[in-house]
């Protein structure tokens, strides 16, 4: 396995990596927001993903509406129904991250669940994604052990492949997954669904000490992550910190604009205090 | 590269498999998983692999463990009543081309379905592993009485989900698990059915998979679920054989039964997957018709794709999102279907058919008044899927007497049917559906066709 990433990091540059890193040489961690595509409209969710990159994002997270998410709490199921309800189609994520690439330096991720790709082919899904300037996926009910298929269209559009971890996962599949990602490795923070909580578990930093130890370069945490405490809690020893739901709820109570000052003030928590 | 799957061995390996069962060479019973050809897997969150993991390795060594197998033999024998009978059914015979007809009657079993056996290995399995909760996902509520009891029989603690409009729909099915013990949790995210249930229940796992089982109802779901769920469900097709020979001294000609995960069907076919004289039917949901797109006929009409943690045939639209199945019978309403009978319907072991509601509904009215047994609407449609069988092997008959072929009688060809649980749930639908309801009744306004008290 560890050819196969070898060979598809030789051929193209990871962009998800390279956002992490400019963020690391500011001294900081890199800030990952969520947004599903779709809600309220396209159109909004292409400028709320600009409003991210302006205001301090690194790396966008566009979530593809999806009729069963099982790994999703009730804010984003409300969320990406909506979208279904309102006549979203899949392809439309491709104009979403086109319009964000198009405007803005960020990478751009996105997460799906495995079903649509399959629906559409792993590798047609792959090329459109790359045409579109996409940075790779993040698959939240795909593990490396069926990723096949995926392994081989990322490294042939070189798109990053963002598998997650989690408190529960052993050493050997914390190493097998670490070596089938790239890009970076999601650390799952607790084990649950996606939603805010009032407190970081402190699984989170198990998890990330432990993908760092099985080789990942680049950790990023997310599930329940809220506010700038929270950011900055987690950005002491993380890679990145990934939002989700607060910018779902910021989005559909204040549109845009509370997507922007959300983002400002959850990008004060990315420096790390000097120990 | 360590268990790799390449997405599709497809059709090629398939179509060898199918003339390596021909030939004699290679047996599919007692198929391990995780993949059936091309089907199967692990479509599931990072975080619950290792609760897969560890229910695997539980269930293998426990398979192997003569105390563990004698206990499940002890209570299919002193707590559900097994063997359940097979039962010839001559009056039913009579509409189904008079051929002879032998009921299989998993109806007889306590709490009224096959679904007994797969939740008392699973929950054995639980105590095993140390779990003190499980959870289960419920249609109609069979599953959901059936893991409720066996929760109860084992001193475990249990949630059920079930989609709100289900909850209200079979309000007595919800005091019966509520009366065993268990909390019923109404499901009203997404579209509030069974997928959705079973969505709510991979949450919960998720979020307390330290202290507790998920006991799943079918024979579907990630590696070990299908192989698993088969596992405890063999006893129907070792036993249907051994009663068939018994009985009649040869093989059935052909062997139904009712698909909707699938648990039932597949629980029968194993014992006859390696007779290849046994032709074997199963009969999905063809709800309104499956040209109506209201139905739930996945093999038929479905595309493979990757649903609840397999890859298996799908009901699905162009961008892959899960369509909504409809069915008068809610055990089979499910837009998936397990990994196994992909496989074996793509190498042609198994034929599946879709039967209407009113196919089935018609096979239920004729089983109540021809054989005083009253079948869940589910198994009706096996029933509805045995008189066409019947049907088509007098017709063969006759044809090969008027060409001047030796043949055998329709009369001496045996068909066996998986009746598969009982139907007394189904009460308030079938009078609904045959009018038989006082227009003033509780029930009449309750009933709405499809709906089941």
């Amino acid at each position: 396995m560890s050819t196969v990433q070898e060979q598809g990091t030789a051929r193209t540059a990871s962009k998800s990596a390279a956002a992490i890193d400019r963020a690391k040489a500011q001294g900081r961690a890199a800030l990952i927001g969520y947004l599903p595509a779709g809600y309220p409209s396209v159109e909004d969710t292409i400028a709320a993903g600009i409003a991210l990159a302006e205001n301090g994002a690194d790396l966008i997270e566009i979530g593809i509406p999806y009729s069963d998410p099982v790994m999703d709490g009730l804010v984003i199921q409300a969320a990406t129904s909506e979208a279904l309800n309102k006549g979203f189609h899949v392809t439309q994520v491709f104009d979403v991250v086109r319009g964000i690439t198009s405007k803005t330096d960020a990478a751009v991720l996105v997460m799906t669940y495995w079903n649509p790709v399959v629906r559409m082919g792993v590798e047609e899904f792959s090329r459109q994604l790359a045409e579109a300037g996409g940075a790779g996926l993040i698959t939240p009910d795909l593990i490396p052990d069926e990723a096949a298929e995926w392994m081989a269209a990322s490294d042939k559009y070189g798109l990053d492949r963002v598998f997650l971890v989690a408190p529960s996962s052993s050493p050997e599949r914390m190493k097998r997954t670490v070596d089938a990602s790239r890009g970076f490795v999601y650390a799952v923070s607790i084990m649950g669904v996606t939603g805010a909580r009032t407190s970081v578990s402190s699984a989170a930093r198990d998890v990330v000490a432990a993908a760092h130890a099985a080789g990942a370069e680049r950790v990023c945490v997310g599930l329940g992550v809220s506010n700038a405490d929270q950011v900055r809690e987690i950005a002491a020893y993380a890679d990145g910190v990934i939002v989700g739901t607060a910018l779902v709820v910021a989005i559909g109570d204040g549109g845009v604009d509370a997507v922007a000052s959300l983002t400002k003030d959850l990008s004060t928590g990315l420096t790390r205090e000097e120990a | 590269m360590v268990r790799l799957m390449v997405d599709a061995p497809a059709a090629g390996s398939d179509e060898s498999a199918v003339d390596a069962f021909l030939q004699g060479g290679e047996s599919l019973r007692h198929a391990p998983g995780p993949y059936f050809g091309s089907y199967g897997g692990r479509w599931m969150p990072e975080s619950l692999i290792a609760a897969l993991d560890e229910l695997e390795d539980t269930f293998e060594k426990a398979k192997a463990d003569p105390e563990f197998t004698a206990q499940i033999a002890e209570l299919n024998k002193n707590y559900s009543g097994r063997p359940s009978l097979l039962t010839e059914a001559k009056r039913f015979a009579e509409h189904a081309g008079g051929v002879r007809i032998f009921l299989k009657r998993e109806d007889l079993n306590h709490t009224g379905s096959h679904k007994i056996n797969n939740v008392l290995g699973q929950a054995l399995l639980a105590k095993r592993m140390g779990k003190t909760r499980v959870i289960a996902e419920t249609g109609a509520g069979q599953h959901g009485v059936a893991s409720a009891t066996a929760a109860a029989l084992m001193g475990l603690e249990c949630v059920v989900y079930m989609g709100a409009e289900d909850c209200r729909r079979q309000s007595l099915n919800v005091a019966r698990m509520e009366l065993l013990g268990a909390t019923v949790i109404p499901v009203t995210n997404g579209s509030q059915t069974l997928k959705d249930a079973i969505n709510e229940a991979l949450r919960d796992w998720v979020a307390n998979v330290d202290n507790t089982h998920y006991l799943l109802g079918t024979a579907a779901g990630a590696h070990p679920f299908p192989a698993m769920v088969r596992y405890f469900h063999e006893v129907i097709g070792e036993e249907a054989r051994a009663q068939i020979l018994e009985q009649t001294g040869r093989l059935p000609d052909a062997v139904c039964a009712c698909i909707g995960g699938g648990s039932n069907a597949i629980g029968i076919f194993h014992g006859f997957l390696d007779d290849p004289s046994v032709k074997i039917y199963g009969f999905e949901a063809g709800g309104e018709g499956v040209e109506t797109g209201r139905h739930a006929a996945t093999i038929t009409l479905g595309k493979p794709g990757v649903l609840h943690g397999a890859r298996s045939y799908l009901m699905q639209d162009d961008d892959g999102q899960t369509i909504e199945s409809h069915s008068i019978s809610a055990g089979l309403d499910y837009p998936g279907v397990g990994p196994e009978h992909s496989y074996l319907a793509d190498i042609g072991r198994v034929s599946y058919e879709p039967i209407t509601d009113s196919e089935a509904m018609d096979a239920f009215r004729l089983l109540c008044r021809t054989e005083g047994i009253i079948p869940a609407i589910e198994s009706a449609h096996a029933l509805a899927g045995a008189m066409k069988v019947g049907q088509r092997i007098a017709a063969e008959c006759a044809a090969d007497e008027a060409a001047g072929k030796a043949t055998v009688k329709a009369s001496e060809k045996i068909v066996i049917v998986n009746l598969s649980g009982r139907g007394d749930k189904d009460v308030a639908t079938a009078a609904e559906w045959f009018d038989l309801l006082d227009k003033d009744s509780a029930e009449h306004e309750i009933a709405k066709e499809g709906e089941q008290l």
